[in-house]
C-alpha cells in the first residue's frame, strides 16, 4: 500500500466540494476535444462521479484540478477508443495513401518541393489574444479528419507520449507519427491560408 | 540532400520522438539553405505553444496567460 491510500479526511472533504467548482473548466477541456456538447457533458458527469467514489484516493499531492483532469483524460480516451472502433480507418479520413497526401503539399515533378513555400508568420504570438484567430483555429482543427484529430488532441492537449497513443488507439508507432504529421500539415496550411496570409 | 517533404516529416517527428544524430544533421543541412522549411519549423513550434493557450483551456483566475 502506498502512502497515498491513507485517506486524508480534510483533502477528501474539500475534494467533494471543490470538484463542482472545476466543472466548467472540465467541460471546456472535454468540449475542445470531443467537439460535441452533450458528449462533453456526459464525460464530465462521469468524471465527477468517479471522483466522488474515489475521493479518498485524492491525497492532495497534486492540485484538485490536476487530479480531476487526469480522470477526465481517461474518460475522453474511452470515447476516442469507441469512436475509433465504430468508424473504421478507411472512413475515418486517414484514407489517403502517403503519396496522395504528399501530393497535396509537394510537387513530385520538382523533387518534392513545396507547392507553396511556407511563408513567414511574423510575430504569431500576437494572434493568440485575438478572438478571430481562435475562430479560424477552431474551423481549421475541425477540418482535420476525426481519426487524425483524435491522435493530435491526445498528443497536444493531453500531452500523451506517442507510445501511449499507439496503445490506446491500437496503432503502430509509425502510423501514429504519420497521423500527427498529417494533422500538423493540415492545420498549418489552413492557418496560413485563412489567417496569416489572409490579413 | 533531403527533400522538403522529407524535412517536413522530420520536423514533425522531432516533436514526437528523439531524432538520431544523422537525421538531425541532415535536417539542419537542409534548413540552413531552405527558408520555406525554416518557416515551417517555426510554425510547427508555434502551433504547439498556441494550442496550450486555447481560450477553452484558459482560466484567467488560476492560470493567467504568460505575457
Amino acid at each position: 500500500m502506498s502512502e497515498s491510500s491513507i485517506p486524508d479526511a480534510g483533502a477528501a472533504r474539500s475534494g467533494a466540494q471543490g470538484a463542482a467548482l472545476h466543472r466548467e473548466y472540465l467541460y471546456r477541456y472535454a468540449l475542445l476535444q470531443l467537439r460535441d456538447a452533450s458528449r462533453a457533458e456526459d464525460v464530465v458527469q462521469e468524471t465527477l462521479l468517479a471522483a466522488m467514489e474515489s475521493q479518498d484516493r485524492f491525497a492532495g499531492k497534486s492540485s484538485l484540478r490536476t487530479w480531476l483532469t487526469g480522470i477526465l483524460k481517461h474518460k475522453i480516451i474511452d470515447v476516442f477508443r469507441k469512436q475509433a472502433r465504430e468508424v473504421p480507418l478507411e472512413s475515418g479520413g486517414a484514407s489517403e495513401s502517403d503519396e496522395e497526401f504528399a501530393g497535396l503539399h509537394f510537387d513530385k515533378q520538382r523533387t518534392d518541393h513545396w507547392h507553396t513555400f511556407p511563408q513567414t508568420w511574423g510575430d504569431p504570438e500576437r494572434s493568440l489574444e485575438d478572438k478571430r484567430f481562435w475562430e479560424v483555429f477552431d474551423q481549421c482543427s475541425k477540418q482535420m479528419p476525426p481519426q487524425i484529430a483524435r491522435a493530435f488532441y491526445m498528443r497536444e492537449i493531453m500531452g500523451l507520449e506517442t507510445d501511449e497513443i499507439c496503445k490506446e488507439l491500437s496503432i503502430t508507432a509509425t502510423n501514429c507519427w504519420v497521423m500527427l504529421y498529417r494533422a500538423r500539415m493540415s492545420l498549418r496550411q489552413c492557418l496560413e491560408l485563412r489567417w496569416f496570409s489572409a490579413r | 540532400m533531403l527533400t522538403c517533404k522529407q524535412v517536413s516529416e522530420l520536423v514533425s517527428h522531432a516533436q514526437d520522438r528523439r531524432l538520431g544524430w544523422f537525421e538531425r544533421w541532415r535536417m539542419h543541412v537542409h534548413l540552413r539553405v531552405c527558408e520555406g522549411c525554416r518557416n515551417f519549423e517555426s510554425q510547427i513550434g508555434f502551433m504547439r505553444r498556441a494550442i496550450r493557450r486555447h481560450p477553452l483551456l484558459r482560466d484567467e483566475d488560476r492560470d493567467p496567460p504568460q505575457r
